[in-house]
């Protein structure tokens, strides 16, 4: 038995394991065709995307098997000094970055480049799956503020410091993993919902509030009306309604103007607002030639390294963040849900697996991965077809860039080797 | 609280937005098909192979069209920058303001034109003159370059409305077939459009694939998809160069038309009109100023093709026709004698005759021009018993002259001909009221002697001629002999067309009329020595002025060669202008040389556009 559980491989998932690999293949060839160019190309040439992310992929496939040799009681005990350690990486990058467009997230050395708060993800999540599975259960308050203590340090560093707001939205993705663990209430993700909504409409027409709360307010006190006992309290609850929404809209379609001006321009074209011809050159440009990539594929694609709306460099950032239209116009409607397919196997197996865990940790840091991978999934696929606005985070094992890809390997496989000691209780 | 359900709403959510995502991917994808035109548009330069077109021939191998290389001044607005704007313009001898306002009608607005990464065409069809004073600068003119294209070059400056000319096409053509796009050439007028689809030849495309900048990166699928541009088909015309340049000459400062076709084959040997223009005036990067310029002239008229459109009164020449359904109806012998008494009696010397020997006979009729003699044959034949009323028989003559393709459309193959005018009976129950006219008004309004509302083109005029040169038939008047490779086409000129006048006896009579026309009738000043000749002249009265001379020829008179009719606008009495001109062309076309010099003369002399007429008036 104990020689049995020594063996490297012994309970690994292979199903997440063999997604993983599927992730990671398809997603090297697509990157080699985004670069693909008719004239040249040698795959040993390291000054080449599609080689650097062989050698990225080797880096990542490396860590994951040092992962699976470590006994999972590493991670548990080194979750808070990880946690530290990224947190003060992010805070040295504030500060001695390099200056990449006005943000500071990027050490740069020669021409490889590490970004710290792709780690700060994985590092969270430990930290949060190390404080919550430890707690008593019976101080909820403390417990969401620590949550959310946890949460929001990197958060504030990368969005005060590095002024790099795409990879520290990730975190809101976290909500879900609260969610679980009792720690937000399900009125409370009603609320939230009812929140984006109210915040959506409010910036796309900012002078529909009066109209939306008077309705608001007139089903609410027919509800009122209605009502067996009628309480002081439950007539406040439905005026604090109201005038939430309201606030919210109001508030809304305010700060639109008051935000930097390229979030500003790029929330206006994805609602469709009216914004002068050079923001929507520049801003509606990406989302446009990223639908016509995609859209031009249709069923089945124009097969592999024949796309030209990606090779022709229509779509900006093809490589790392808009690496799915390459799967879009090269592989068609076929390929982007073949894509969309494993990604949702993925983290539903990641779930299921998470729920079958006897100890908390481990089922916390599942969910949190598993929310990550959501997050990523949603936003980045989102963009391209434009559901969502412009945000710059990568597709997880897709994008270009060996921080995204030994980052989210790393995330995944701690869980992966978790799983497979699940028989113990780690705390 | 059981948190462990809550995986359920988790999960659920996942797959909820998996098919959200899902859904709008087979949107985007495969129903929506506005990006794959987008991408198309984007991705891929389709750039056109442009043929050249056909060359065209006269009927003995002469070269009358063929090809010259011109350049098309592209620009890429955006790729502007540091380009000697100055020095270009003077070359183009354009001012900087023009310059900038063809910027903006191609891009939108200066401004657009620096993002602008479009290729616009900014100059058409410039001469290699021009081309060669650009290009030793053109490394200075950054965004612009050239593209090759052929366009027409004329051995000769004749024949401009025959040969017609070839322009940009517009949006009308591009709808009407979608084998054009902006751009394009096609025929305008004349063979050029008439046989358009043979000598435009077929466009080659090349699927080019680029990048965001606009750079070239190969050619798609290796070129899978590309076609090669075939050259148009040479056309071989009927016509007979020579004899075109002559007529022109003889015809000119005199405004009119001419036409001339071999009787036995219905080939035009000649299309003249009068005044014309150099064909060359519609080549390169002048043709709208030339155009504009001759479209000025609204005396002359110079782009209008009188020879094909303008309907005229054919005055005495339409007196055979006359005779001819007067015999073939047998209400008309040779030995038929009228009387004239400076008219006819009838309706008191209305309409008027000149002084001749009266009573005549048939022959002596044509001879003279009787118009008494006339008035009453067209009467006979409306009277004739055998049709219920009088408007019967106006119907039935009026069958007989549309057998000879005149009030129809006689099926040349040149664009925009004209039907002339053989008024309906509904047109005079109009005029005098239903059923309430008969002979004796048309008779009086001049009908029988090619007067009234009758309106004939010289084509048809000359197709009357024909037929009664071979004695009854005629073969549809054409220009175009054979095209290279394909008789399919050609084919349909061998056809007969024969008339509802049958009786061969019929024509016997009206060629030995028109024979003594020559001899000793009207003609017989314009008699070429050696040649048996039959002709008609015509003083054809119209409201715009002096008479039209007109004259209708045919020679030899067995085996004829030629046939021609000539009209002379407010030149006259037919022998005055039109019979010697009409005769110094068939002794060119028979004989090689002119023999009469100062006949030749006085016709090339003869101003009756500036005024200056040299010849006083014969009666």
């Amino acid at each position: 038995m104990r020689e049995k559980s020594e063996r490297l491989f012994y309970n690994v998932d292979w199903f997440l394991v063999v997604i993983y690999f599927l992730l990671v293949g398809i997603g090297w060839m697509n990157i080699y065709s985004a670069v693909y160019d008719t004239e040249k190309s040698d795959v040993f040439n390291f000054s080449r995307l599609e080689s650097k992310q062989m050698l990225f992929a080797i880096i990542a496939i490396v860590i994951a098997v040092a992962i699976l040799v470590v006994d999972a009681s590493f991670f548990t005990a080194t979750a808070f000094f990880f946690y530290s350690g990224v947190i003060v990486l992010n805070l040295i990058v504030a500060f001695a970055g390099a200056d990449i467009k006005g943000s500071h997230s990027w050490f740069k050395f020669g021409s490889f480049s590490f970004q710290p708060g792709e780690f700060a993800k994985w590092a969270t999540a430990l930290a949060l799956a190390k404080y919550l599975s430890g707690r008593a259960k019976t101080e909820l308050l403390k417990d969401t503020v620590v949550s959310f203590g946890l949460i929001f340090l990197p958060v504030l560093i990368m969005i005060v410091l590095q002024r790099e707001t795409g990879v520290a939205l990730v975190f809101g993705a976290l909500v879900m993993l609260l969610y679980r663990e009792g720690l937000i209430a399900g009125w409370l993700l009603l609320v939230g919902f009812v929140s984006i909504v109210a915040m959506v409409v409010g910036m796309k027409y900012p002078l529909v509030w009066p109209f939306v709360s008077i309705s608001v307010l007139a089903i609410l006190a027919i509800n009122f009306a209605f009502m067996r006992k009628r309480t002081w309290k439950s007539a406040f609850i439905r005026i604090a309604i109201v005038a939430y929404v309201g606030g919210i809209m109001i508030v809304s379609g305010n700060i639109i103007e008051k935000l930097p001006e390229h979030q500003t321009a790029r929330i206006k074209v994805w609602l469709g607002l009216p914004v002068s011809q050079k923001m929507l050159d520049r801003y509606d440009y990406n989302t446009r030639q990223s639908l016509i990539a995609i859209g031009s594929g249709g069923a089945t694609g124009k097969g592999y390294l024949d796309g030209t709306q990606t090779k022709f460099r229509f779509v900006p950032e093809q490589e790392t963040d808009f690496i799915f239209c390459t799967v879009g116009e090269e592989w068609g409607f076929m390929g982007t849900t073949f894509v969309v397919l494993l990604y949702t196997l993925l983290i539903i197996r990641l779930i299921t697996q998470a729920e079958r865990q006897r100890s908390d940790f481990t089922r916390i840091y599942g969910y949190a991965v598993a929310s990550i991978f959501l997050f990523h999934l949603l936003v980045n696929v989102g963009m391209t077809i434009g559901l969502l606005p412009v945000i710059g985070i990568p597709l997880p094992f897709f994008s270009y860039g060996g921080s995204s890809l030994i980052s989210f390997t790393i995330l995944l496989f701690i869980f992966i080797k978790l799983d497979s000691q699940r028989l113990l209780i780690l705390r | 609280m059981n948190l462990q359900s809550r995986k359920y709403f988790v999960i659920g959510f996942i797959v909820l937005c998996a098919i959200l995502y899902t859904v709008r991917l087979y949107y985007v994808q495969v129903v929506d098909d506005r990006y794959k035109l987008s991408a198309s548009n984007q991705a891929f330069l389709y750039q056109t192979d442009y043929p050249p077109r056909g060359a065209i021939f006269d009927r003995n191998g002469e070269l009358l069209v063929s090809n010259q290389v011109a350049y098309d001044l592209l620009v890429v607005p955006r790729e502007m920058e540091g380009c000697d704007t100055a020095a270009l313009c003077k070359i183009l001898n354009i001012t900087i303001a023009d310059l900038e306002k063809r910027l903006v009608r191609l891009s939108g607005s200066l401004e657009n034109a620096e993002d602008d990464f479009r290729t616009h065409i900014f100059e058409s069809q410039m001469l290699p003159e021009l081309h060669a004073r650009l290009e030793e600068r053109m490394y200075d003119f950054n965004g612009f370059r050239f593209q090759t294209r052929t366009v027409r070059t004329y051995s000769f400056p004749i024949a401009a409305h025959l040969l017609g000319y070839v322009g940009e096409v517009n949006d009308a053509d591009c709808e009407k077939n979608p084998y054009y796009k902006s751009g394009d050439y096609i025929g305008k007028s004349g063979i050029e459009r008439g046989y358009e689809e043979f000598l435009r030849g077929k466009k080659g495309v090349q699927i080019l694939m680029r990048d965001v900048h606009n750079n070239i990166k190969g050619k798609y699928m290796d070129g899978k998809y590309d076609t090669i541009a075939t050259k148009g088909k040479d056309l071989v015309s009927t016509l007979d160069a020579e004899l075109q340049l002559y007529a022109e000459q003889l015809m000119q400062n005199k405004i009119g038309g001419l036409c001339a076709i071999e009787p036995g084959t219905g080939e035009i040997l000649a299309l003249v009109t009068s005044p014309t223009y150099d064909p060359n005036l519609f080549v390169g990067r002048d043709f709208s100023k030339n155009y504009v310029e001759l479209l000025k002239d609204s005396i002359g008229k110079p782009l209008f093709n009188r020879a094909l459109m303008s309907s005229y009164p054919p005055g005495s020449t339409f007196k055979l026709m006359n005779a001819l359904i007067g015999m073939q109806e047998g209400v008309l012998t040779p030995a038929t004698t009228y009387p004239c008494a400076g008219g006819w009696p009838p309706l008191g010397s209305k309409p008027k005759c000149h002084k001749h020997g009266s009573p005549t006979d048939l022959y002596g009729s044509i001879a003279t021009s009787c118009n008494s003699y006339y008035t009453y044959v067209f009467k006979s034949i409306l009277d004739n018993r055998k049709y219920a009323n009088q408007v019967e028989g106006y119907k039935a003559w009026r069958d007989y002259v549309l057998s000879f393709g005149v009030g129809t459309n006689i099926g040349t193959d040149l664009p925009f001909e004209s039907k002339g005018n053989v008024p309906s009976k509904e047109y005079y129950d109009k005029v005098f009221g239903k059923d309430r006219w008969k002979s004796i008004n048309l008779a009086g309004a001049g009908l029988g002697i090619g007067q009234a509302e009758l309106g004939v083109t010289p084509v048809q005029m000359c197709n009357i001629i024909c037929t009664i040169a071979n004695r009854g038939y005629y073969h549809t008047p054409h220009c175009i002999k054979s095209i290279e490779g394909d008789t399919s086409f050609v084919k349909k000129w061998t056809e007969k067309h024969s008339t509802k006048v049958t009786d061969p006896d019929a024509y016997t009579a009206i060629v030995e009329g028109m024979y003594r026309v020559m001899t000793s009738g009207t003609g017989r000043g314009v008699q070429i020595p050696g040649i048996e000749m039959c002709g008609k002249t015509g003083t054809a009265q119209n409201p715009h002025g002096n008479d039209h001379s007109v004259f209708v020829l045919f020679a030899p008179k067995d085996n004829p060669k030629i046939a021609i009719a000539i009209l002379v606008e407010n030149a006259g009495f037919g022998a005055t202008y039109a019979a010697p001109i009409a005769s110094l062309c068939v002794e060119k076309y028979l004989n090689g040389e002119i023999q009469r010099k100062d006949m030749e003369k006085r016709m090339l002399d003869a101003d009756l556009i500036h005024g200056f007429n040299m010849i006083p008036e014969e009666h």
